[in-house]
This record gives C-alpha cells, structure tokens and sequence, in this order.
C-alpha cells in the first residue's frame, strides 16, 4: 500500500501535472474561466486517467511494442466516450459548460504519458492509484486557477458572488488572464519549493559589477624614464646626470 | 635638464556623452508637460488626480518590486515617472482612481519588472497597461465627457461621417483621453525631444507618412484633406508617434530597422482604424510593433566594416 500512497503524493505534489510537469496545458487554458468549469474538467480528466491506467496496465503483457501507442489512444477513447455518453445523462450541466474540450480528453498529453511512462511498465493497482494522485494533481491545478481567474475577473468563488461588477477585472475570463494566472501560480509555487528546499535557487544573484572607473589608474599609470636615464643606475629617484 | 613626465593611458571609451537615463527620462517628462498642462487645464482637476494617481502608483510599485525582491532601486532614473505620466495621459478623464492605479502597478510589475526591469521589457509598459486595462474595463475605458457632458471623440464622429472642425482638433478642445487632444501640446514636447536630440525623426515621420498613405489607399475617401487630418490629430496617433514608437527599449536599434517598423506601425494603425471595429488603434499598433521588433533588428543589422556583404546575425538580437 505504500507504493499507491507515494504514487498519489508524486501525483499531486512532486510531480504534478499543471504546475510542475506542465502537461494538458490545452484544457488548462481553455476551461478554467471559473473554478466550477475546472473542477469538472479535472475531476472528469481524473475518472479516464485511472481508468486507462488500470486497463492499459492490465494489458501490457498483451500489448506488442510496435503497436502501443494506437492500442492505448484505442483504450482511452473508448473509455472518453463512455464517460461523455455518461457526463451527457446524468451532468448535462457540466456536458454543456466543458463541451468539445471532453472528447479532446483523448488526446490529453498527460493521459498519454502516464500510460507511456508509468502504466505499461507497473503493475494494476499502481497504476491506477498513479491514475488517481496525477488526476487529482491535476484537478487541483484547474481548481485553483479557475478559482482565481473566477475572483478576478467575474468577482466570485463557485459562482457565489462576492465582488461588485464595477471592479470586475473581465481581461482574467478571457485568453490572457489564463496565461497571467497560470505563470503567477507557477511562480509562487516554485518559490515555495525552493524555500522548503533551503532556499537553493532563491533570492537575488546579488550581480553587482565591480567599480570600473578605477581601471584607468591601477593599469596604466606608468611613469616613463627618457631612455639614457635608464641606463644611470640605481639612483634614478634623482633623474641622472650627464 | 628633463623632468620625470607622468603619461596616463587609459581603456576606451575615450570620448563620452552627457546622456544618461535619468537626463533622458527627465526630458521626456518636460517634453509631456505641455500636453499634461494642457489636458489639467482643459478636463479639470479630475484629470489632475488622475495624472498623480498613476505617476504615484507607477512609482510606488516600483518602489515594492525592486525592496521586495532585494534588487537595486531605481527610481532615481526616472523611467517609472515616464511610465505613469503615459499612462495617465492615456486615460480618460472622468476615470475612476483605481482604474490607473491597477494600470500602473500591472505596468511595471508585470511588463516592466518581471522581465528584468529597464531595458529588458519587451513592450512599452505604459502602453501595455492601457491595452489591459481597455479590454478588462471597455465600458469605463471608452466613456469621455467634457465638463460632464459626455462626448464622442472625433474619430468616432469621422466614422460616423461627419465633419470635424480641424482647428479645435489642433489645438485640443475635443474629447478624448487626457493627452492626446492637444496636437499642438504634443508637437511643442516633440519638438523639444527632437532639438535636445532625445529622439530621432525617423519613426514618427515614417509611421505618420505611410498611415497617411494607408489610409489614402484604403479609406475609400482618397485624398480627401479633411478626413486625412481628421485622422491624424483626431486620435492617439501624435502621442504614440512622438512618444510611445520612440520608445529606445522597444524600438529597433539599426536606422534601417526603426524607418521599417515606423512603416509597419503606420499599416497596422490603418488597418485598425479603418476595418477594426473600434475607431482607435495605436496602441495596439504600437504593441504589436514592439513584439516584431526583434525580427526587424535581426533583418536590418548592418554589416561590421570589412566583412563583405551583409549577413543575417545567427543569434537573435537584444530586443
């Protein structure tokens, strides 16, 4: 059991999936407008991520290598429809919001990777514990960026309204606030990380050039002899004499 | 007798200029005076607070940035004075406070701090800032009153068809943001910047003649004298020639490069204008032209003395 506990915190901490893998950027992007709209996605990304990840690595064995990549986008596709056919009977709500970004699941990077890198190398029960702590991971990010992009840009948290319109920063539901929101969030976790790692990579390089302006005199300042003068010898403090 | 000679030699640069960031800055803020006096005078005292708010702002966000992560302070050189100042006057008047406070602040921490401050921002902050803050608030952002009364802008009213009279145009009595009605507010700043040799007539002239041309082409009203003035002291189109493309961190470094990007701004205030769906559109000309401006460089950078013909630098140029 320790193995699937380790699989869920590399999910959902050490490697995840939004912020420090920067994988299904796509969906990242585009649903996140509120934190309702993320956590579906998220939470729907997570259902197919353990499902194919315990099929695919049930199959392995099966599996010849030539040929994985097309077995395992024919798993996940199928495994998206049903879930889709599923969203649009009992969430039609969700089905609605998220629209052409659920069949695109697919094609999700982090889907694919996990199924490439860990599932059809581990046994079942790993893997879909691998599934679940990278699903969640990745809920997480969504949710967390959705809840920002949401407060900003249409002033409430899961649709509760808490900021009047007149302050509404409308530019975060838009392309632009996704990006803005997604590199601020990066950041402040990797400074976070970076702290906890004591401080390896943290705070300012300190690059203070050295004071240039005294070059001129340590280098150059040589005092030059007329030539007969040094041939006088040791004496030269007094100039010579002919 | 001889006497023992002292010879000093020292390193290259011999010869050097008077020019620093601060001097630069500080004739750039004296070049907007006129159009800021101007703009205080014209929309009242409103105008005025909303010119302090974000010079205040600007100021102390960089003030923040710069304590906070341990780096050099550098409000001594002036460039965030610049960067409020601009972006005030690209305010409307009746604005409320916050709006240019935001505005400043996302200028210089995002666009200006977070890439490595003064010199290594890859567009105009100032500018950068209006376009965020157009998009986040269109509604507020294109309100414009005089003494209460709201207004349309004369390029709106171009739009619409009618005719404006130029001499109010000229000389600013017309709605609009803070500084930009004023055209001959702004041409006493540049030329100031021109006679102190602040900036080049490259860009300006390049950019005002071909939208000229531009909108001769395209505007299906040829040349038509009324309209095409209309258009050029209408708008944002002498602030952000003389001011904003002069830019020295956003603007290309080679000759060549900054009468092409002058051209390129001059298209694509054209083409906004006439087939956008807003009247306005240099400021994101301007911004746009910021982010082909290391392209222009890597295209126009002269060849050294010597080595033949020119050739395309491999590595990308300082933007």
């Amino acid at each position: 059991m320790g193995a699937c506990r380790e699989r869920l915190y590399n999910g959902v901490v050490k490697e995840n999936p939004t912020f420090v893998l920067m994988l299904g950027m796509c969906p990242t992007l585009a649903v996140t407008s509120s934190a309702f709209n993320g956590f579906g996605m998220g939470m729907t990304t997570m259902v197919v991520l353990a499902l194919s990840n315990l099929v695919i690595s049930a199959v392995r064995g099966i599996i010849p290598d030539r040929v994985r990549i097309p077995a395992f986008i024919v798993i996940v596709a199928s495994l998206v429809t049903i879930v889709q056919l599923l969203l649009q009977a009992y969430i039609p709500v969700l089905n609605d919001l998220l629209g052409i970004y659920i069949p695109l699941i697919v094609v999700n990077c982090i889907i694919l990777g996990r199924a490439e890198a860990y599932a059809s190398k581990n046994p079942p029960l790993p893997s879909m514990f691998d599934g679940v702590g990278m699903g969640l991971g990745f809920t997480l990010g969504l949710t967390l960026i959705g809840m920002f992009r949401e407060l900003l840009g249409s002033g409430g948290i899961f649709g509760l309204q808490i900021i009047p319109e007149r302050f509404h920063i409308s530019i975060f539901v838009m392309a632009p606030g996704a990006f803005f929101v997604l590199a601020g969030l990066t950041a402040m976790l990797n400074r976070l990380k970076n702290r906890s790692n004591g401080g390896a990579g943290s705070g300012g390089q300190g690059t203070v050039c050295g004071h240039c302006g005294g070059c001129g005199n340590l280098l150059c300042s040589v005092s030059r002899e007329e030539p007969d003068h040094l041939s006088g010898a040791s004496d030269a403090g007094k100039g010579g004499s002919v | 007798m001889t006497e023992n000679k002292l010879m000093q030699v020292s390193a290259s640069p011999h010869g050097r200029s008077s020019a620093s960031t601060s001097r630069i800055m500080g004739d750039v803020v004296i070049a907007l005076l006129p159009a800021a006096i101007f703009g205080v005078v014209y929309f009242g005292f409103h105008a005025f607070l909303v010119l302090l708010a974000s010079c205040v702002s600007a100021l102390l966000a960089e003030y923040a940035f710069e304590r906070g992560m341990k780096k050099k302070l550098t409000l001594s050189d002036g460039s965030a004075l610049v960067t409020g100042l601009l972006l005030g006057l690209n305010m409307p008047p009746e604005i409320p406070l916050w709006i240019p406070i935001l505005g400043s602040f996302f200028a210089i921490i995002v666009v200006k701090q977070l890439y490595g401050g003064l010199g290594q921002n890859f567009m105009n902050p100032a500018l950068a800032a209006r376009c965020f803050l157009l998009i986040s608030f269109a509604g507020q952002m294109n309100s414009f009153s005089v003494d209460g009364v709201a207004t349309a802008t004369p390029l709106a009213l171009i739009r619409e068809g009618e005719r404006v009279d130029l001499l109010k145009l000229f000389l600013g009595t017309c709605g609009g943001v803070i500084g930009e009605t004023s055209a001959l507010a702004l041409l006493l700043g540049a030329a100031y910047l021109l006679f102190r040799g602040v900036i080049s007539p490259r860009i300006p002239l390049s950019y005002i003649c071909s939208f000229l041309l531009f909108e001769m082409l395209f505007a299906g009203r040829g040349a038509d004298w009324q309209y095409l003035l209309g258009q050029l002291l209408g708008g944002g189109l002498m602030l952000g020639a003389w001011f904003m493309a002069t830019d020295y961190v956003t603007s290309p470094i080679t000759k060549n490069g900054q009468m092409l990007y002058g051209i390129l701004l001059g298209i694509l205030t054209g083409i906004f204008r006439i087939f956008g769906s807003s009247p306005e559109g240099v400021s994101y000309a301007i911004i746009i032209g910021n982010l082909l401006v290391p392209f222009i460089e890597r295209i126009t950078m002269p060849a050294a003395f010597g080595t033949g013909r020119r050739q395309y630098v491999k590595k990308a140029s300082k933007g």
